[in-house]
Order: C-alpha cells, then sequence, then structure tokens
C-alpha cells in the first residue's frame, strides 16, 4: 500500500496540467481517489461545521455491498439450475458456487470495462474528473440480465446506456432514467428472443471444465410459466422465497434482497418510504387483480404476495426504485412514486400477457415522472401554506 | 453576378447549415415514421422534392394576387392538389411502396417544411430562386431521412433496399439483428446522433 502511494505520488507531476500525461489527468485523479481517501478535506475554519466522509464513494461503496448476498446467491442459484437441469440428484456446493462464478465472471468485467472505459473517454473529453457513479451500475447489469444474454449484446447494451441515458444527460447525478435498468430495457426491446421465453435463463454448456454438461436448457421462470398458462399452484412459493428458481442472474433470491434492504435502510441510502410505499402498492394492485382473476389473464391467478416473490419486482423496488437521483426527492412524492411503481408493475404482469415481467418498465415509467410528482408536491405545499396565511390574516 | 450568388445560397444552404430536418427541426414526424427501411424513405424524400418545389413556384408565381388574410388557405389548396397528384402517381407506378407509405405521402400537406418554405420564402421571392429554394429543402429533408433510414435498415434488418448486406456467416456467428431500430424511437435517437455530429462540426450552429 505504501509504495503504491509514493509510485502515485511520484507520477503525479506529470498528471499536473503542464505535465506530460496532462490529458489524461481525470484518469489520474479517478484512481487516486478510488485507491486512497482524498488528503484533501473541507478546512476547519469557516463556515463549514460538519464533517463527514459520507462522499459518493463511499455510498456507492456500500450498495455494493448491498448487493452482495443477491450477487453471491445468483452465483449458487446459476449452478444450481444447472446441475438440476442435467438430472443431477446432488449439488456440490463448491462446484456450483465455481461454476456460477466463472460464468458471471465476464460478464461483470465486461461491464465494467465497457461502461467504465466510456465514463473515462467521456471524463477526458469534458475535463471533469471521473465520478465513481458506474461502481453501482456496472453490477447491477449482469444481476438483472438473464445468464445466458450474449457477451455481445451485454456490451452493446452498457453502451448504450451510459452514452444515451448518462453521459447525454451530463454523468453521474444527472441522468433522468435509472442507467441498469436503461441497459436492460434496450436489450429486452432490441434483442427480444434473447431476453425471454424459456431458453435463457438457465446456464448451458460447461465453463472452464466445470459443469454437469446441460445443453440448451428449456426452463421457464415462474412468471414466463403463470403467463403461458401453467396453473399457479404448480409454483413453490418457498422456494421463490429462497431464490432457488430460474431467473435472472441476481433478483431470484427474496432473502438476500431483503438483506441488501436491510444494508440500505440501516446505512441510510435507501429510502424506506418508496420501499413501504411500491410494497403497498404492489399488495393493493395484486389484490384487486386477484379479486377479479379470470382465465383470460393467467397473471391474475397469482396472490398479491406471489408478485413480490416472484421475478424481479422484489429486487427493483430495493434497488432500482431507490435509486436517489432517479426517484423522487419529496418525502410525499417519494411515497406516490414507490405506490405507482407497485401498481404499474403488477398492471403490466397481469393485464399484459405479451411481458410477464412489468417491475423494469414501471421503473423508467415512473422515472420520467418522478420530477413532474415533485413538481406537484412542491406546489401543493406553495398553495396549502399560502391559504394558511391568507386565513390567518 | 449578384444574383447568381444569392441562387447558390437559397439552393445549398438547405443541404448542412439551415437543414430543415436537423437545423431548422421540422418534419421530425415523418422522418421518424418512414425511415425504417431504405426504400419507401428514398421515396418519401422525392415526393416531397416534387411537391415542394412545385408548390414554391405556384406560390410564387400568384403570391401578389393572394389576399393575405387567406394566404394560408390558398397555400394549402395548392399543396394538396400536388400531394394528391403524387399520390396518384405512386399508386399507378410504384403501387407496393405507395402502400409502405400509407398515410405519410397525404400528411405531406402538414409537413411543416411546406408551410414554412410557403411562407418564409416563395410569398416573398420570384419564382426561380423558389424553384431552387424548395428543391434544396427536399433535398436537405431526403439526405437526412436516407441517413436514418440506411442506418435503421442496416442494423434493424441486416438488408439495404431489400438486399442482404449483412453476410450469413455473422449470423451463423450468433449475431442478432437490433429488432429496436425497427421501432419509432430510436429513429429520434438515430436522428439526434446527426444533430450531434452536425453540431459538433458547425460550431456557430451550437446553442449556449
Amino acid at each position: 500500500m505504501k509504495s503504491l502511494h509514493k509510485f502515485l505520488q511520484r507520477v503525479k507531476p506529470h498528471f499536473q496540467p503542464g505535465g506530460k500525461l496532462s490529458a489524461l489527468g481525470s484518469v489520474y485523479e479517478g484512481f487516486e481517489s478510488f485507491l486512497f481517501t482524498p488528503a484533501t478535506t473541507s478546512a476547519r475554519r469557516g463556515a463549514v461545521h460538519v464533517h463527514d466522509s459520507h462522499d459518493s464513494k463511499r455510498a456507492m461503496i456500500i450498495v455494493v455491498l448491498a448487493l452482495l448476498p443477491c450477487f453471491l446467491f445468483g452465483m449458487y442459484n446459476t449452478g444450481y439450475q444447472h446441475w438440476k437441469a442435467a438430472g443431477a440428484v446432488e449439488f456440490p456446493f463448491w462446484e456450483l458456487m465455481g461454476y456460477g462464478f466463472l460464468a458471471v465472471l465476464l460478464r461483470v468485467v465486461l461491464t465494467y470495462v465497457v461502461g467504465l472505459g466510456i465514463e473515462f473517454i467521456a471524463a477526458q473529453i469534458k475535463k471533469e474528473e471521473i465520478q465513481e457513479g458506474f461502481l453501482v451500475t456496472g453490477l447491477l447489469i449482469p444481476m438483472i440480465c438473464p445468464i445466458e444474454t450474449p457477451l455481445w449484446m451485454l456490451a452493446v447494451a452498457t453502451a448504450f446506456a451510459v452514452i444515451f441515458a448518462k453521459e447525454v444527460f451530463g454523468g453521474t447525478g444527472y441522468n433522468i432514467f435509472n442507467v441498469a435498468l436503461v441497459a436492460r430495457a434496450f436489450l429486452f426491446f432490441a434483442y427480444p428472443a434473447a431476453m425471454s421465453g424459456d431458453k435463457v435463463f438457465v446456464a448451458s454448456g460447461t465453463v472452464c471444465g466445470l459443469g454437469a454438461g446441460a445443453d440448451a436448457v428449456t426452463c421457464a421462470t415462474p412468471l414466463g410459466a403463470v403467463a403461458t398458462g401453467v396453473p399457479v399452484s404448480d409454483l413453490s412459493a418457498w422456494d421463490a422465497f429462497v431464490g432457488l428458481i430460474p431467473g435472472s442472474f441476481g433478483e431470484t433470491s427474496v432473502i438476500c434482497i431483503l438483506i441488501g434492504a436491510a444494508v440500505l435502510l440501516l446505512s441510510g441510502i435507501g429510502s424506506w418510504r418508496i420501499m413501504l410505499s411500491a410494497v403497498v402498492g404492489t399488495l393493493v394492485m395484486g389484490w384487486i387483480a386477484h379479486t377479479f382473476a379470470t382465465d383470460l389473464y393467467p397473471g391474475s391467478m397469482l396472490s398479491p404476495v406471489d408478485h413480490l416473490l416472484y421475478g424481479g419486482l422484489a429486487f427493483a423496488i430495493v434497488f432500482m426504485a431507490t435509486d436517489p437521483v432517479t426517484a423522487c426527492h419529496t418525502p410525499t412524492g417519494k411515497l406516490i412514486y414507490g405506490f405507482l411503481i407497485g401498481v404499474v408493475a403488477v398492471l403490466i404482469r397481469v393485464y399484459n400477457n405479451g411481458y410477464p415481467e412489468g417491475a423494469m418498465l414501471a421503473v423508467l415509467l415512473l422515472n420520467a415522472f418522478a420530477s413532474l410528482i415533485d413538481f406537484c408536491v412542491v406546489r401543493g405545499n406553495i398553495a396549502r401554506r399560502r391559504a394558511r396565511l391568507t386565513s390567518k390574516s | 453576378m449578384a444574383e447568381k450568388i444569392k441562387n447558390k445560397t437559397v439552393f445549398f444552404n438547405p443541404f448542412s447549415k439551415n437543414n430543415p430536418v436537423i437545423v431548422q427541426i421540422l418534419g421530425i414526424c415523418s422522418a421518424l415514421s418512414v425511415t425504417a427501411k431504405l426504400e419507401p424513405a428514398i421515396v418519401m424524400g422525392l415526393s416531397v422534392i416534387a411537391v415542394l418545389a412545385f408548390s414554391n413556384v405556384i406560390i410564387s408565381l400568384i403570391r401578389n394576387t393572394i389576399p393575405t388574410s387567406i394566404r394560408i388557405i390558398v397555400q394549402l389548396v395548392v399543396v394538396a392538389g400536388l400531394v394528391i397528384i403524387v399520390s396518384e402517381l405512386l399508386k399507378a407506378y410504384a403501387y407496393d411502396v405507395s402502400l409502405q407509405l400509407s398515410v405519410f405521402i397525404g400528411l405531406i400537406i402538414t409537413n411543416c417544411i411546406l408551410m414554412g418554405r410557403l411562407e418564409a420564402f416563395a410569398m416573398a421571392n420570384r419564382p426561380w430562386p423558389s424553384f431552387l429554394d424548395g428543391v434544396g429543402n427536399g433535398v436537405g429533408y431526403t439526405i437526412i431521412l436516407v441517413i436514418v433510414a440506411f442506418f435503421r435498415e442496416l442494423l434493424g434488418c441486416g438488408t439495404l433496399l431489400g438486399f442482404q448486406v449483412v453476410p450469413n456467416c455473422f449470423y451463423q456467428a450468433g449475431y442478432v439483428n437490433n429488432g429496436l431500430m425497427i421501432l419509432p424511437p430510436m429513429a429520434l435517437i438515430v436522428v439526434a446522433c446527426i444533430i450531434w455530429v452536425h453540431r459538433s462540426y458547425n460550431k456557430d450552429l451550437q446553442e449556449n
């Protein structure tokens, strides 16, 4: 560590304005603040009294930590689904983990290389510091995509999302839509065959010699199965709660999502208002749909709680809806925003048989409305206070 | 001599510096709807060139006799007549394409570029410059349509003008056509990219 720090200090002059490599100044800056806490803080004297190292770097690291249980379980589940599809009767833990790790490793590396590469280039062009925002996005993108998504599609989607959902709006903190979900939406509409159906959610083939040898497995997600007419009673709610069901890499286990939610809530990064109201919205709309269940819409056979257990809605509520950049900012707005995410997600799931999963579209739709909701809440507040003032005088 | 230079700028300005689509942001609707394939985009472009050029000439010829209060109606009647002629010609000689273009040929009447040019140029200029202005703006519109359609058809269908361009070995290696390119939102993003490139070459067009 010491020697690395010394090395960074030694090469620093080259990257300062006027140095040989001054064009790469933001790359150096990014690496230095990523590896070491910046040595400079705001001065003790003067107007700043509250000193806290809670910067965006730390916020991102905590979100990554919160994602870790889901990620580890995703590795296990990838291996488990693969072994299960191959007809195995026993599931060797470390081989399952190893298989899942190797299957996802390349995807994570790829999204980071593509996304960070674009961020670095954009920072050089704009002569700005590199922002930490992609740390979370780069991990989220492989987690919300099926494990069998071809790598080049993942790269194209990541590049599209980073350029058109983030950099053109001004970089980290200025994006209107959740970047990871834009990447998924791009894949969903551009390559529908690779993102839905029953052939993409279970890893096939062997990775580095590991694997049980299942080839091109046909195995639908629970929601996909329901949409094609499988009765709800065939599903196991306990498996869905634990997460041993086919699905996108990181979103299957409700237990791990709850652990992540606890981390986010305890650290104060995720908003409890959004999470709570989204759950309430899901339950309310799920209850309405379940009360008026018809054979025409097989999704309406799911009970309200089932909506939270199956598919990516729970993951979206905890990790996507609470994204502080794209969500509402006013407390009342957060309640409305979360509630509508739950309602719209269930609406799409139940009443559009073509889209068995509505969480992604619901969050993106409400991202677009977030600032409008905030605007209305602020206006309402102003009107209420003015009325109070005029009624007193 | 001065007249000649002016005609030249009238004709060439709409190609880039004063392009109706990417600088004035007119006619976006049709640019989104007919550009999923190259062929309808070209036909649409040619139709707009024809209608724009002749309506400009006709309005320019009668510009001194049109009462100001009803000029929009007069312009619309002229444009509508020309659009019907173009539409009937397409139905007669290029029936398949006219089916693909469906209502959009008819909707040339509502294309903002036409009303814009008639109001801004033909009402105040002689027939020959008006003709050049019409053709120039039509070509400017067509250029953008063709660029957008080129990328959308190439990436969305792997074809150009209906011919297979992306080789089969690509598909066997796992390449898949981008379905999003066929959908209208992607046309908007392609137009935005063209504007992006165009502005970065023409710094004087950049807004603060």
